[in-house]
């Protein structure tokens, strides 16, 4: 939809805030910029309707060199939100949203729906607000309106810069909630600027984090959490927030590597044994790929071991399981209708990776009050 | 020589030169309207251009300036060598003398709408000429408004020396009172004149209220 291709923004003066910039922002996708102020995050966004002409490189819309084209007809096919809202005072509500479908020459039965359309859309009452002036509105309401005006036209592509950063956190939390439910249903492709990382990690399908004019990063809230590529990317992002968010931390950090494994084959006696020497009430058993059959637990062993040939007669289904793409949420959630307090995780090919335990779980989250008692102590 | 207390000698005068007087308002009012009229029009567009080309700001402003720092009444019998007398050169000085408010005004008016409203405008696809008619002199409008009736009030007043110059207006009365000594001429000429400059005062700002968009009065 967007495609940034070693884009850069050189001023007279010879400062550049924007660096060679490449990347790519696909139909329907929520995609963040975020880094500190001067990085030139807004720089870039306002370079895409063109309110600051790049100097170098290409910038494609939908396809379509934007340098080449209208910049008035550009910007109408691009919704755009500002922190400061921007809505005229001298206009009602009404006649702020339907300022775009007018200048593109809408009839006023169509442009009179669509107002009310989107007043419902952004909850606010069409009966109530079309005929009120912004001044009559509170912060929050002012820019659910912005953000109606932004799609009254129906853009593909909507602008965001911090379009959220001036409200109170409550209001700020419910709109980027409301926000998120729109964006479900309508699947805009939007680009998004702000300076803070939690809103950046709610909204963003992809976040890119820029400094000094480049891009550090560009990743999912997850590879960005999990894998930052650079040590200012790691700062800006604060080790403790991937603790605070264990949907944005794969399973894979909350298991155990080695779990205690057996094939079905053994007899109880050995079982019992190798349970004795991990220290484990539990062993998943495998076969020889490494494929997960099912769960042995020492409590049923005990009470069976001498009726049964092998460990394979009373094995129990491993109930959940989880992929490796689950995330540490996950593991959370679901420990508890686990029956043996175990979790087996296996790769795509149901193959055993490891295995989250009430106790692992516990390790790794609690390793988060360590580090903050660390951090204060430096 | 005995004439009578003052108001005696007004209520006489009045009968005497009841048809001049009313001459004399009307000459007065056509003075200022044709004067501020032709102001109005370029002061307005003069403040809108020096808001769009900001290199303009310095000179324009400056002249205007230098303009109202000449003395009024220098400014007019300036006026006579390139135009003669009457009413030709007073209308002119009566323009260039008014300029500066106006021009002020709609820079000022202009260039203090809000950023982010001109931000999300353009950003919108409003052309220029949109932004300009639909955005900023309305936004601006209260702000030139004032200046309009800043000039209009000095310009009623200015207008009394234009009878120096000969064109006429409520100026003959009074310079016809102060050279005879007569209180009472004087206030004739300059109680109308001040009334004049309340009553248009007035009505601009009725019509400032009328026409300023609704959602600013909230």
């Amino acid at each position: 939809m967007v495609v940034f291709d070693n884009v850069s923004k050189t001023y007279k003066n010879g400062f550049q805030p924007v660096k060679s910039l490449s990347f790519r922002v696909n139909r329907g996708e929520f995609m963040v910029l975020i880094g500190p102020s001067g990085c030139g995050k807004t720089t870039t966004l306002k370079m895409i309707n063109r309110l600051i002409p790049h100097t170098s490189g290409t910038i494609t819309v939908d396809g379509n060199d934007i340098a080449k084209q209208n910049p008035v007809d550009l910007r109408r096919n691009i919704g755009y939100v500002i922190q400061q809202i921007g809505l005229f005072p001298h206009y009602t509500i009404e006649e702020n949203i339907a300022l775009v479908p007018a200048l593109k020459g809408w009839d006023r039965q169509r442009i009179r729906r669509r107002v009310e359309e989107l007043l419902h859309l952004v909850g606010l009452d069409p009966a109530v607000f079309a005929r009120r002036y912004p001044k009559e509105l509170s912060g929050g309401q002012q820019q659910r309106v912005g953000v109606a005006r932004a799609m009254a036209a129906d853009p593909e592509l909507i602008l965001m810069d911090e379009p959220f950063g001036a409200l109170d956190p409550i209001t700020r939390e419910q709109l980027q909630d409301e926000f998120l439910r729109l964006q479900r249903d309508l699947r805009k492709t939007v680009v998004f600027v702000t300076h803070d990382m939690d809103e950046a990690i709610r909204l963003g399908d992809r976040i890119a984090v820029m400094k000094d004019g480049e891009l550090l990063q560009l990743d999912s809230p997850e590879q960005l959490l999990t894998n930052p590529v650079h040590g200012f990317v790691e700062q800006f992002i604060g080790k403790n927030r991937i603790y605070q968010n264990p949907e944005l931390l794969p399973v894979a950090e909350v298991m155990r590597s080695d779990p205690a494994t057996i094939y079905p084959h053994r007899s109880p006696e050995r079982a019992i044994t190798h349970m004795r020497q991990r220290r484990t009430d539990t062993l998943l058993c495998v076969d020889e790929q490494n494929r997960l059959l099912g769960i042995v637990s020492a409590y049923d062993l005990q009470g069976e071991a001498r009726r049964i040939q092998s460990v394979g007669e009373m094995l129990h289904p491993a109930e959940p399981v989880l992929p490796l793409s689950a995330t540490a949420k996950d593991a959370l959630v679901r420990i508890a209708e686990s029956r043996f307090g175990v979790i087996p995780v296996v790769d795509d090919h149901g193959k055993l990776s490891g295995v989250v335990t009430r106790g692992s779980l516990i390790s790794v989250l609690a390793g988060r009050w360590k580090e903050d008692k660390a951090e204060v102590g430096s | 020589m005995n004439r009578g207390s003052l108001w005696e000698q007004i209520v006489q005068q009045l009968l005497m030169r009841s048809s001049e007087l009313g001459l004399a308002i009307i000459q007065h009012i056509k003075l200022v309207a044709i004067s501020m009229g032709i102001a109005v029009v370029i002061g307005v567009t003069l403040g809108i251009a020096v808001s769009r080309i900001r290199k303009l700001e310095g000179p324009v402003l400056g002249t205007a300036s230098t303009l109202h720092t000449i003395p009024s009444l220098a400014l007019l019998g300036f006026m006579i060598p390139f135009f003669g007398i009457g009413e030709l050169p007073s209308i002119i000085a009566l323009f260039l003398y008014s300029l500066l408010p106006i021009i002020r005004n709609t820079f000022t008016g202009i260039v203090n709408v809000d950023k982010s409203v001109i931000e999300a405008a353009s950003g919108m696809g409003m052309t220029d000429m949109q932004i300009l008619f639909r955005i900023q002199l309305p936004l601006a409008f209260s702000v030139i408004m004032a200046g309009i009736r800043t000039s209009a009030v000095i310009n009623v007043g200015t207008a009394t020396l234009a009878a120096f110059i000969g064109a006429g207006g409520l100026g003959d009365f009074i310079f016809l009172g102060i050279s005879r000594s007569m209180d009472a001429l004087v206030l004739i000429g300059a109680v109308p004149a001040a009334l004049l400059a309340l009553v248009i005062d007035f009505l601009l700002g009725r019509l400032e209220r009328t026409v300023t968009p609704k959602g600013l009065k909230i």
